[in-house]
């Protein structure tokens, strides 16, 4: 078993970005091992994803060709073990992402694999392949081995890689579709819903409040706040999830990506890591957290330890 | 019919902690325990079938892997309506990962033969998002994960579920069952306990099994029967937050001279 293994995503005829990030991860793998890189990619016409996978290290593109293109976890679990047994890879990346929760796991058990998820790290010592995640809210970084498992698959991070953009020239071959019976059907995409007319992507200042405000009747004094001050409101997901405001305002790897936000203010929000996917690129975050340890600060640039009451009420004052 | 409910006890950090001796673990002195977030959605989902059109029959059983510590859990799901709790534990489930979980929660889903069951997308301590689909592998049932609206009629062959994707978007899906859904967060809203449930659940029987009961054998246990292996656990370098000290008239005249600053450069 050798060589490393990248299952691409695409979703609606679009390759999904993080595809090249997984790419990024395996070629940093290969300079560090000498292990082959395969890129693999599973849909109804997977030629169409071709081109845009011939990246720089990747030594072949596999295609498998399924009877659908929307994402079937039947589908992608049963092509990833043909694709394994073709080619048996020691390492199998897969993003961490909403489709692979929905196979990694099945198809881990069934083959007696080592597994891992929500993965950042990746080395590979005597003992074979080691991956490093996070616990107990990412307050702790823990590292994991998969003693006598000769193939791994780790679900990794996005945001953890940088992509390869780079293009080459790698071989592609076509791997036989196994035959599968979905016992799902896929019915069709729905965008989100839009809500009021706020406009997280294009704000360029942003006060976003978390579950630190406690209850509904609190966010008023948030919104008049984040008034005063001149920022946009927005919020993390249990705040959009009570209906304490709309789903539109809703910051993360659901929501919105704060894309054009240059300062971001996050008040009682711990920093999981759904919330920080839309949020983090920004320049300059500052975090009002009574939790010294959130790991909100550990990507913010300023970091208040602080009551979010407290520190709002003080803050009226010099507006 | 019946719907299955595995749960979990999650655990945060004391401010200050330590790690275990091994090194492998945060000593459990530290931990601060608590119901999963996303349990309190599935619990919440199948209470909304069983009150729902054609419920009447539907039993709702609410199962969890774990030592006795964990009862107070499985009792804050009796006390919202749950008919019965199930705990299955053994000593050698302490190194258990998320697929050495499920793989008792298999054991016990044979025994129990649910219509549908419904798992949390992740824990809320360590966000593996594996334990539920690892289950429906195991069992070799139809599955789908993150689900945030459900669609089924008690009974039926099948039900319409919607996907929440990266984005905001959604997928929706037709899926056989019996099955296995991780519901995420938002899908309902979860009710709280009444002071009568609590009393009431307080006198009620947990079950409580150990895994070998179940059939499942030991070198299907805790580390034997998992997919990860923990080497050590550490304190991650901390990032680059430059701490604003000071009292709050202070901090906040600190942020509000960021905000002027920007507003200034914007
Ligand atoms: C597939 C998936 C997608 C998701 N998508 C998103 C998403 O798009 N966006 C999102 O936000 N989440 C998302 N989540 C949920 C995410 O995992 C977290 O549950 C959520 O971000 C937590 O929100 P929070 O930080 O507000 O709450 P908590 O994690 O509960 O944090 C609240 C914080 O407030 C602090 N606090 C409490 N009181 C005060 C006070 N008075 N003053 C100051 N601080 C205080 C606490 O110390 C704590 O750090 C997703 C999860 C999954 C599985």
């Amino acid at each position: 078993m050798s060589g490393i293994l990248v299952v691409s995503e695409h979703r609606n005829g679009e390759l999904r970005p993080v595809s090249r990030e997984l790419v990024g991860a395996a070629v940093a793998l290969k300079h560090a091992t000498g292990e082959p890189v395969r890129v693999a990619v599973i849909g109804e016409a997977p030629e169409r994803y071709v081109a845009e996978l011939k990246l720089a290290g990747v030594d072949e593109i596999l295609t498998v060709q399924a009877v659908v293109d929307a994402f079937d976890p039947e589908i992608y679990e049963a092509s990833v073990r043909a694709l394994i047994e073709a080619r048996e890879p020691s390492l199998v990346l897969l993003a961490h992402s909403v489709d692979s929760l929905g196979y990694a796991a099945p198809l881990v058990v069934k083959n007696g694999y080592g597994f891992a998820s929500d993965v950042f790290g990746i080395e590979r010592d005597a003992d074979g392949w080691v991956a490093t995640r996070s616990g107990y809210g990412q307050k702790v970084n823990i590292e994991v081995d998969f003693p006598g498992r000769s193939v791994v698959v780790l679900t990794v991070r996005p945001g953890s890689y940088k992509p390869v953009e780079t293009l080459a020239e790698p071989a592609v071959s076509a791997i036989p579709a196994p035959a599968v019976m979905p016992r799902s059907q896929h019915l069709g995409f729905e965008e989100p819903a839009g809500g009021d007319d706020v406009n997280i992507p294009g704000a360029e200042f942003i006060v976003s409040i978390g579950r630190g405000v406690g209850e509904e009747d609190n966010v008023e004094q948030f919104k008049e706040l984040a008034d005063s001050v001149g920022a946009t409101l927005g919020c993390s997901r249990p705040i959009a999830d009570a209906g304490w405001l709309p789903k539109a305002r809703q910051v993360g790897q659901s929501g919105k990506t704060a894309a054009a936000c240059k300062l971001y203010v996050a008040m009682g929000i711990s920093g999981s890591v759904q919330h920080m996917a839309g949020m983090k690129h920004v320049e300059t975050i500052v975090a009002v957290n009574t939790d010294p340890e959130a790991s909100i600060f550990t990507i913010a640039r300023y970091g208040i330890v602080g009551d979010i009451f407290e520190i709002g009420q003080e803050l009226r004052n010099h507006f | 019919m019946k719907i299955l409910v595995p749960i979990k006890q999650v655990a945060t950090l004391d401010e200050d902690f330590e790690f275990r001796d091994d090194g492998r673990d945060v000593d459990p002195d530290f931990l601060i325990h608590d119901l999963n977030e996303w349990d309190n959605y599935t619990l919440e989902e199948a209470m909304r079938l069983k009150e729902g059109p054609g419920g009447e029959g539907i039993e709702v059983v609410v199962a969890t892997v774990g030592p006795e510590s964990v009862d107070e859990e499985l009792r804050k799901c009796l006390a919202k309506g749950a008919d019965r709790a199930v705990r299955v534990w053994s000593d050698a489930l302490e190194d258990a990962d998320a697929v050495g979980v499920a793989r008792v929660l298999a054991a016990l889903a044979r025994r129990e033969s649910p219509d549908l069951i419904f798992a949390g997308v992740q824990a809320a301590d360590h966000a593996c998002g594996a334990t539920g689909m690892a289950l429906a592998g195991l069992l070799d049932l139809p599955h789908a994960a993150v689900v945030a609206a459900l669609d089924y009629v008690p009974g039926s062959h099948s039900a319409t579920v919607r996907r929440e994707l990266e984005g905001g978007s959604y997928a929706s899906v037709r899926i056989g069952c019996p099955a296995v859904l991780t519901l995420q967060l938002g899908i309902n809203t979860p009710r709280y306990a009444s002071l009568r449930g609590i009393k009431q659940a307080a006198q009620r029987p947990i079950e409580v099994l150990d895994a070998e009961a179940l059939g499942v054998t030991a070198d299907a246990l805790g580390a034997a029967g998992s997919a990860s292996r923990v080497r050590r656990m550490y304190v991650p370098e901390k990032g680059r937050a430059q701490m604003i000290e000071g009292t709050p008239a202070e901090q906040a005249a600190r942020l509000a001279q960021i905000i002027k600053e920007f507003g200034g450069a914007a």
